[in-house]
């Protein structure tokens, strides 16, 4: 062995490695994916992408399944999952109803502080109950899914909230726009953004990632395991009660059934944005993306003219496509590394 | 326990005790490190060690017993808070997170911030960098942690810990996966650490490492304090009859056996890039030793050999019999056992029973109109349990819960269960303390003398030259020399070993290797290096 210090690949200049991680990222890939489905789409139907209508529900749909595909992010990159945002969504959006029928003067933004507030409430309760009693969070927040889904049905029964019963100006904040672009879209890629910054600037944000990848390592590593998850919970819930309320102020009805499924979407959305499902890797912008293609299929595939059928399994089989890839990417990386790890022995 | 006063000394330790249910892991240990030293702690695998770490390191809880830092009483209740003391552990195997960078794992937790308490990356990456130029490693700090060898995750895990800049720096078996280069570079640094007035301890079962870097040694056995001298005082003989509490004659009671037919024949066996035109026999009732250096292709031949993996060329006939390759299944039908490496991962079901771990590979034969009964297989792993001496109080007993040497022989009964004509054994002592080695090795010789043939890969040359009848030697995925018996001197298979190398410094150092120590493997670093 010689004695020169040889780190090696450090003999690429930083800007061909940045360029090199870039094209290498999932991210760019799902967006390549999602632009020309656009394309596709648009060229099809001009007005799906042209139209102002198009362009308003084109980054106004998604909205929401961004808000919670940013919080179950949090949660999965722990190796954990939160199966309960779905119920979580309902709830909240129906709470920010009747906050309205009973207070009609209320003003908006303490609607949504409170809604953010409530949710963060149940994503504090799924983390406890995980964090405390080391069960699986796959069936704790399988169980508060039902758990609230229930509190919901029993509170609303068969009533409903109607658009006739919150302020207009609430209702117009649901398609309001500024220079084209929603206001919901704003805030949900303003959480984007706080929530990404976060998770891979603070310290706390990393070791999120540390106690994904290995939670016996972060445990002898003095990590503070249990409050960290019990904040990703929190983050998750306060996101999905922030949904909640984009939920009431994009539709303007909210019955039962508000936000039913939605959790696997938001699964699904970071699953297809390159979130790995045992925790340790992935970003919030790649299951961003995720969730704009998600909606963006649902949206587009009847446009090109595919039966609903199909649309269900079109979205399925992105998933798996999206894990297969993941499996295969990660094997040639596996090899990839321990090829390296060679070549630096037979050379060093 | 002699010395000065309290204020002297770095860690002190006094008769701690900790049980974990019925079970006391440590009755009394102690030990006291002064600052500017480097303080072995020896003893066998279960004597308490490793507890004895895990309550420094704030992973355990003392039951009782005085537990004193720079002369101030502690009780950590969490790594965070022995961190926070100035102590850092570096655990026998290490605990990386495989999907962070490099310098991550490093600072993961006390990352350098910038304005804001934003992480400062590039300040990071820089002090990673300085800490491996100071290690002389050659791993580049932004790569992801998986896909590194033990080594290289040792030597992060080492970086790791003189970051935090300790007082105090425990090292348990921080060498175990080490080549020669690089267990002198780490105690280069060690050495230099020692010289700032930091108090290190060593854990090692390398007798040539303890005596070579430290200056005392504290010995245990049982979970009990039983010595401590000044290294310049005493012997390896001393230490090795306290560890045992005997006097170990004999480490490698091989004895010779009746060598019959070819069971396996190994012809022209290739893989692109791990091993080329391998070939070789073993017979019944001989032991052949794979020797070479770590690296060189032995677990991969021996795993081609077994199905696990597949190869390109070549043939595998067990006792006549050609085997088709990579089906595992189909060796173990044709008579084939292999014990792998690393037992906790490939050898073990870790979380089950020492019962459903000896009855794996048969519970077909097991069960009765397809089910498989916890009595069927405490009834097939008790005799094999019992015959191998495995030491443990109860066969539905989890298997991580043991030490060892005791996992391994839950590993060979569960290979010696089917009967097998073939054992391939990788490692067959990593990590297992003396005492349990020596009986591991008998076992083998008991084996070979009952007509089992022996395929052994180990890498601890005294191992290789005590037990093999035959020494293949391997370097760089070839064969380069067989051996027998008398011709198997250790200058002999290192000289074959490193065959690619030019090496004047390293065959001088052997001919310096000592006869008297049976203990001491004094070629052991150059062979792994």
């Amino acid at each position: 062995m010689s004695t020169t210090l040889l780190v090696e690949p450090s003999a690429m200049s930083p800007a061909r490695r940045v360029a090199g991680a870039v094209l290498r990222s999932r991210e760019i890939a799902v967006a390549a994916v999602l632009v020309a489905l656009i394309l596709l789409t648009t060229l099809k139907n001009p007005s799906f992408l042209l139209s102002a209508d198009g362009w308003r529900d084109l980054l106004l749909t998604p909205s929401l399944l961004l808000l919670l595909a940013i919080g179950q992010t949090v949660v999965i990159v722990t190796r954990n999952v939160d199966l309960s945002v779905g119920s979580t969504l309902g709830l909240t959006a129906y709470l920010t109803g009747k906050l309205f029928v009973a207070h009609p003067g209320l003003p908006i933004l303490a609607v949504f502080v409170i809604g953010l507030l409530f949710g963060a409430v149940l994503g504090m309760v799924n983390g406890l109950l995980v964090s405390l009693f080391k069960v699986p969070a796959l069936v704790i927040t399988l169980g508060t899914l039902y758990i609230y889904r229930g509190i919901f049905l029993t509170w609303a029964g068969s009533s409903r909230i109607n658009a006739s019963d919150l302020p207009e100006s609430f209702n117009r904040l649901g398609s309001q726009q500024i220079l084209t672009i929603p206001v919901l879209t704003i805030i949900a890629a303003v959480v984007l953004a706080g929530v990404g910054y976060y998770l891979h600037t603070a310290r706390s944000g990393r070791e999120l990632y540390a106690i994904g990848s290995d939670p016996e390592a972060a445990q002898l590593y003095g990590l503070p395991v249990r409050r960290r998850i019990l904040a990703a919970f929190v983050i998750s819930g306060a996101v999905a009660g922030l949904a909640g309320v984009f939920y009431a102020a994009r539709y303007g009805t909210v019955s039962s059934g508000a936000g039913y499924g939605m959790e696997l979407q938001a699964v699904g959305a970071a699953v297809i944005g390159g979130v790995a499902i045992f925790g340790g890797s992935g970003t919030v912008w790649g299951a961003a993306i995720g969730a704009f293609l998600l909606v963006t299929i649902n949206r587009a595939l009847p446009i090109v003219g595919i039966s609903d059928f199909w649309q269900q399994a079109v979205v399925g089989a992105l998933i798996i496509a999206a894990i297969v890839l993941d499996r295969v990417l990660a094997a040639r990386q596996e090899r990839r590394l321990v090829a390296a790890r060679e070549e630096a022995r037979s050379h060093a | 326990m002699p010395g000065p006063g309290a204020a002297e000394i770095a860690l002190e330790l006094r008769d701690v005790a900790k049980s974990f249910g019925s079970v006391a892991a440590l009755r009394s240990g102690s030990i006291a490190v002064r600052p500017r030293s480097i303080h072995a702690l020896v003893g066998e695998n279960g004597a308490g060690k490793s507890t004895l770490v895990k309550i420094v390191a704030g992973v355990h809880r003392r039951d009782s017993g005085v537990f004193r830092l720079h002369g101030k009483d502690v009780d950590f209740g969490s790594t965070a808070e022995s961190k926070a003391s100035g102590v850092a552990v570096i655990y026998q195997e290490p605990t990386l997170f495989p999907d962070l960078s490099v310098t991550e794992n490093i600072f993961m937790g006390r990352q350098p911030l910038a304005a804001g308490r934003r992480i400062d990356r590039a300040a990071m990456l820089q002090e990673a960098t300085g800490l491996f130029e100071r290690l002389g490693v050659h791993i580049d700090p932004r790569r992801p942690a998986r896909g590194l060898s033990i080594a290289d995750q040792q030597l992060i895990e080492i970086a790791k810990a003189i970051s935090l800049d300790a007082s105090v720096l425990i090292m348990d078996e921080p060498t175990a996966a080490l080549s020669g280069v690089e267990v002198d570079r780490l105690f280069a640094v060690a050495r230099s650490l020692r010289d700032e007035g930091r108090a290190l301890v060593f854990i090692s079962h390398r007798f040539d490492e303890v005596f070579d870097l430290c200056d005392t040694v504290t010995v245990m056995r049982d979970g009990q304090y039983v010595s401590t001298d000044a290294i310049a005082d005493t012997t390896v003989e001393q230490i090795v009859a306290r560890m045992v509490g005997r006097e170990v004659a004999e480490l490698f009671p091989k004895v010779p056996a009746e060598v019959g037919d070819v069971v396996l024949d190994v012809q022209g066996l290739s893989s692109v890039g791990t091993f080329h035109d391998v070939s070789f026999a073993v017979r019944a009732g001989e032991i052949v030793g794979l020797a070479g250096l770590v690296g060189a292709g032995r677990s991969e031949i021996a795993r081609a050999v077994f199905g696990v993996d597949g190869y390109d060329a070549g043939r595998v006939t067990m006792a006549g019999r050609s085997l088709p390759k990579h089906r595992a299944r189909a060796a173990i039908r044709a008579g084939m056992a292999f014990v792998p490496e690393d037992r906790r991962k490939q050898g073990l079901i870790v979380e089950d029973s020492v019962a459903r771990n000896v009855g794996a590979v048969i519970r077909r034969g097991l069960t009765r109109a397809g089910l498989l009964t916890a009595r069927a297989e405490n009834r097939a792993a008790g005799p094999w349990a019992g015959r191998l001496e495995v030491k443990t109080p109860a066969l539905d007993m989890a298997a991580a819960t043991m030490s060892g040497g005791n996992q391994q022989k839950v590993v060979l009964a569960k290979w010696l269960a089917t009967n097998p004509r073939l054992l391939i054994i990788d490692e067959p002592t990593r990590g297992i303390d003396v005492g349990t080695k020596a009986e591991v090795h008998r076992l083998l010789s008991d084996l070979a003398g009952q007509g089992l043939a022996i395929l052994m890969i180990s890498s601890e040359l005294p191992e290789v030259l005590g037990m093999a009848d035959r020494v293949l030697v391997v370097c760089e995925g070839r064969i380069t020399a067989e051996l027998s018996r008398e011709e198997a001197t250790p200058e002999a298979v290192m000289h074959a070993a490193t065959a690619h190398v030019v090496h004047a410094a390293e065959a001088a150092a052997a001919d310096g290797g000592d006869t008297g120590r049976p203990a001491t493997d004094d070629n052991h670093q150059e062979v792994t290096a």
